[in-house]
């Protein structure tokens, strides 16, 4: 255990000392070992086979949407691995922990496990996957060759990755919150959470909060500003659509957050009142102010996922979206609604009948336009040639479980019900339904979709299959049991048990985690037998679905600059209307193209954003000083760099056309 | 520059076979605006904040016993009259000066750093008098809030001397031009900002 009391603070090492490292802990030791091995083993391939240069050239200065796009979901996943793992310990645990027995995790260490689970899984899991999603579908969607800002964008992924780094730290240096996602002071004021744990918290979110948004002002602007001739607003794509209603949510939402956690920090650091007991100080306030981002966060992670399933029924119905319009204004709908729910988080908090009334009614309304968006996927697939590709069976998936989140969501709209079930199980499993069933499900279904796209080949169907049922049957074996010990008044964050009754459910939730896990698993198996098998898999037209919307007007993948002429748009569905119409490929009168360059001033400024996070966590306030300066000094250097970009010789553009030419002959196409 | 196709009845093209470059930095003041709208938001919290502690006095003092109107007003005037010198810095980038436009700017930056003078000024004797930001949530909230608007003006002069010695080393092209109008914006949105503490936390602090 680190100390309960704070550790003095050492001029040079502030409050680091060699007790930070989790010693007496087996479980960290070994994780801390694995991934040792682990991450010297890659260093070592990558020095073996010399890839230094080119992952550092090609990759991590890169400012090409698509590779930073790929990026953001490499680190999606990798993160996703590391919150299952501690959504498995936390079932592990629940199903031992009966009858006096007290189960294999102390407290400490079990409640810095949920926190981190909620905190990982939102942050830098749900969060990079729909950002790598949005960047690298949006431009191609609307004929644009990258975003607004590209160095923005990878100076953006960086700072997210920083932050995600931050966090994995705390699992070997020091601890991580025991407080819950969200750390509710008094809690995490420095009265009850006196060590580094909420610090890392606070840190690690401030660093990428930067980065989200970040890019949520380059992606609103570039789907404002950087549209194909044509592509009015209401002919853009409906993927398009959601990501500039989530962009938009981003930057509404974000800054909130961020000014939150200052304060969080300031009564941390500095000793004000804002959020303590006693000086006038109000703990509520808190709660406010993070739900008013929070609500609006849930909304930001399912908005692109509805423009991905709007996207795959569309396809593999072959028809075009039903109801385009009306997507369009219940997304809009639900982007401002979302702003206005925040409280039903709280309802318990004694606002009065009036303010809880109001909250609740606004609660249910959001449910039209969510239920409208659903007759629309419907419709649109009545009377289709439904083709079940893997994209769409996640997608039918999505319909069934979302519907049933969906519904337990209005149950918890109602105040009084909420009483009841407040804080218990039952709103565990409501929001892993909604998350799971929608968020994840959707990641998935994007993945299926979209990687030939990216990768020039189709995704293993067998393997995808496994995954798909041990996914959906594995999510409900999981959760349902947490509906019922919710009604049955289990609360949630529970490390042991008294009533051996409640057992038995705890053990079907771990069966179907353990499900769950062999989905993962095929999942990471099919991602692997495709990369194995990629020249069988390759899709040499760039439009393996038969797709409608501009990103399958290129290549797979598509060139740096996306498309060697700006496509003019006519039509809802861009790509069906240009192949419904014989359209012809331009192959001569190829142009030079304007293209921004790379640069390293991403990668450097967010590590040394990381540096100074450590220094703060750690109190080593001369390194804080010094990477601060450092920070400040590295983006005014940066920002007397004035040529930044550079032009792709129009001979380049025709070979690379010219080779496409020959690829699309060679497959009849 | 059409295609003429044998499925459509009237010939439609589909590519843009005569490029027209976008010109550089066409979306750069809509994205500043949209990130002068989100720090908006960071300040909003903050007067959120303000108005439901600034009464959280913790018996210890109010308004009425810290602020002093005159000082704050010679503040106010500094800050007001650095929006406009920066207008004239516009003016003379506009007529093609850089020298002007440089000069112009150091003056602003001259009244920023007055007005940040006076604030620490402000902020040294009330911790010297005992009303710290740790004394009461209305101090912690006073502080915070109008602590945040003096950390974006110092940011301000910090930009405003990189973009002096920048227009020195390249003059009024077209990128330092956009510079000039991007701190433009936030320089006033900043003067914006303080005209609401000013009103909020000061004129009707003393009211209250």
């Amino acid at each position: 255990m680190t100390p309960s009391s704070p550790p003095a603070t050492d001029p040079i090492f502030g409050r680091l000392s060699l007790d930070a490292i989790p010693l007496h802990e087996p479980i960290l030791i070994f994780t801390f070992l694995g991934v040792a091995v682990g991450g010297l083993v890659l260093l070592g391939l990558i020095t073996r086979y010399r890839l230094w240069g080119y992952l550092w050239t090609e990759w991590f200065t890169t400012v090409d949407h698509k590779r930073i796009g790929i990026m953001y979901m490499i680190l999606g996943l990798i993160m996703f691995l590391r919150g299952f793992a501690d959504a498995v310990m936390m079932r592990l645990q629940q199903a031992m922990a009966f009858g006096g027995s007290e189960g294999y995790l102390p407290a400490h260490h079990y409640d810095q496990i949920f926190t981190a689970h909620g905190v990982i899984m939102i942050f830098f899991v749900a969060m990079p996957f729909i950002t790598g999603l949005m960047n690298y579908i949006v431009p191609l969607q609307i004929g644009a060759r990258d975003v607004s800002f590209p160095f923005l964008n990878n100076f953006s992924f960086w700072m997210t990755t920083a932050g995600a780094v931050l966090c994995m730290v705390s699992l070997f240096i020091g601890e991580f919150a025991q407080t819950g996602w969200l750390a509710y002071p008094p809690l995490s004021g420095l009265a009850y959470s006196p060590n580094v744990g909420v610090d890392y918290y606070i840190w690690s979110l401030q660093i990428a909060g930067v980065g989200t948004t970040l890019s949520g002002i380059n992606l609103i602007v570039t789907i404002l500003k950087l549209r194909a001739p044509g592509m009015r607003m209401m002919k853009m794509p409906i993927f398009t659509w959601t990501s500039l209603c989530t962009n938009i949510l981003i930057v509404a939402t974000f800054p909130v957050l961020t000014a939150t956690l200052a304060l969080l920090s300031l009564d941390r650091y500095v000793g004000t009142n804002f959020f303590t007991n006693d000086f006038g100080g109000s703990p509520m306030m808190y709660v406010n102010l993070i739900w008013i981002w929070g609500h609006p966060e849930v909304y930001i992670l399912i908005l692109p996922l509805f423009g991905v399933y709007s996207e795959v029924t569309a396809t593999f119905s072959g028809k075009k979206l039903f109801g385009y319009t009306s997507m369009v204004y219940a997304t809009v709908c639900i982007t401002i609604l979302s702003y206005l729910v925040w409280l039903h988080h709280f309802f318990t908090m004694g606002s009065g009948a009036s303010v809880n009334s109001f909250f609740g009614i606004t609660t249910m309304v959001i449910s039209i336009p969510t239920g409208a968006k659903l007759f629309n996927w419907l419709f649109t697939m009545y009377r289709g040639r439904i083709r079940f590709e893997l994209p769409m069976m996640w997608t039918v998936a999505f319909m069934l479980t979302f519907v049933i989140g969906g519904m337990t969501g209005v149950l918890l709209a109602v105040p009084p019900a909420d009483f009841v079930l407040h804080n218990s199980l039952f709103l565990i499993a409501h929001f892993h339904n909604v998350i799971i069933g929608g968020v994840v499900f959707g990641v998935f279904a994007a993945i299926n979709y979209w990687w030939p796209k990216a990768l020039g080949f189709k995704l293993d169907v067998f393997w995808g299959k496994v995954s798909f049922w041990c996914w959906v049957v594995g999510f409900w074996v999981a959760f349902m049991p947490l509906y019922i010990l919710g009604l049955m008044g289990v609360t949630r964050r529970m490390r042991v048990f008294d009533d051996p009754s409640l057992q038995i459910w705890f053990v079907v939730a771990g069966v179907g985690a353990a499900l769950i896990a062999m989905g993962i698993v095929a999942m990471l198996i099919q991602f692997g037998v495709s990369i194995w098998r990629r020249h069988d898999l390759r899709d040499e037209s760039g439009d393996p679905w038969d797709g409608r919307t501009l990103e399958w007007a290129t290549s797979s993948p598509p060139p740096d600059y996306n498309f060697a002429f700006t496509p003019l748009i006519h039509d809802l569905d861009a790509w069906h209307d240009m192949k419904r119409r014989g359209h012809q490929r331009p192959v001569a009168g190829f142009r030079a193209i304007h293209m921004p360059g790379n640069t390293g001033a991403g990668i450097i400024l967010a590590a040394i954003s990381l540096v100074m996070g450590f220094a703060l966590v750690w109190h080593i306030w001369w390194l804080a000083g010094l990477s601060f300066a450092g920070l400040i000094g590295g983006a005014i250097t940066h920002s007397f760099n004035y040529k930044r970009d550079f032009d792709i010789p129009a001979a380049t553009v025709a070979e690379v056309e010219e080779a496409r030419t020959r690829q699309l002959a060679a497959a009849g196409a | 520059m059409s295609h003429p196709t044998s499925a459509a009845a009237e010939p439609v093209s589909f590519y843009q076979l005569e490029e027209h470059a976008h010109p550089e930095g066409h979306s750069t003041m809509l994205g500043f605006w949209i990130y002068l709208m989100s720090d908006c938001l960071i300040f909003s919290i903050l007067f959120a904040c303000y108005a439901v502690l600034g009464g959280s006095y913790a018996a210890g003092p109010a308004p009425k016993d810290l602020f002093d109107l005159p000082l704050v007003a010679l503040n106010t005037a500094m800050l007001l009259f650095s929006s406009i010198t920066y207008g004239f810095a516009v003016l003379q980038m506009q007529q093609g000066r850089v020298r002007g436009t440089q000069l112009w700017l150091a003056v602003t930056a001259l009244f920023g750093a007055a007005f940040l003078g006076i604030e620490l000024y402000e902020f040294h004797h009330l911790i010297e008098i005992g009303a710290t930001p740790q004394r009461s949530a209305f101090l912690s909230s006073f502080f915070t809030l109008v602590g945040t608007h003096g950390l974006h003006v110092t940011f301000g002069i910090v930009w405003l001397v990189t973009l002096m010695v920048q227009l020195g080393r390249h003059g009024l092209i077209a990128a330092n031009r956009r510079r000039v109008m991007c701190l433009s914006m936030f320089w006033h949105f900043l003067d914006v900002i303080w005209i609401g503490v000013f009103t909020i936390v000061y004129l009707l602090g003393v009211l209250r």
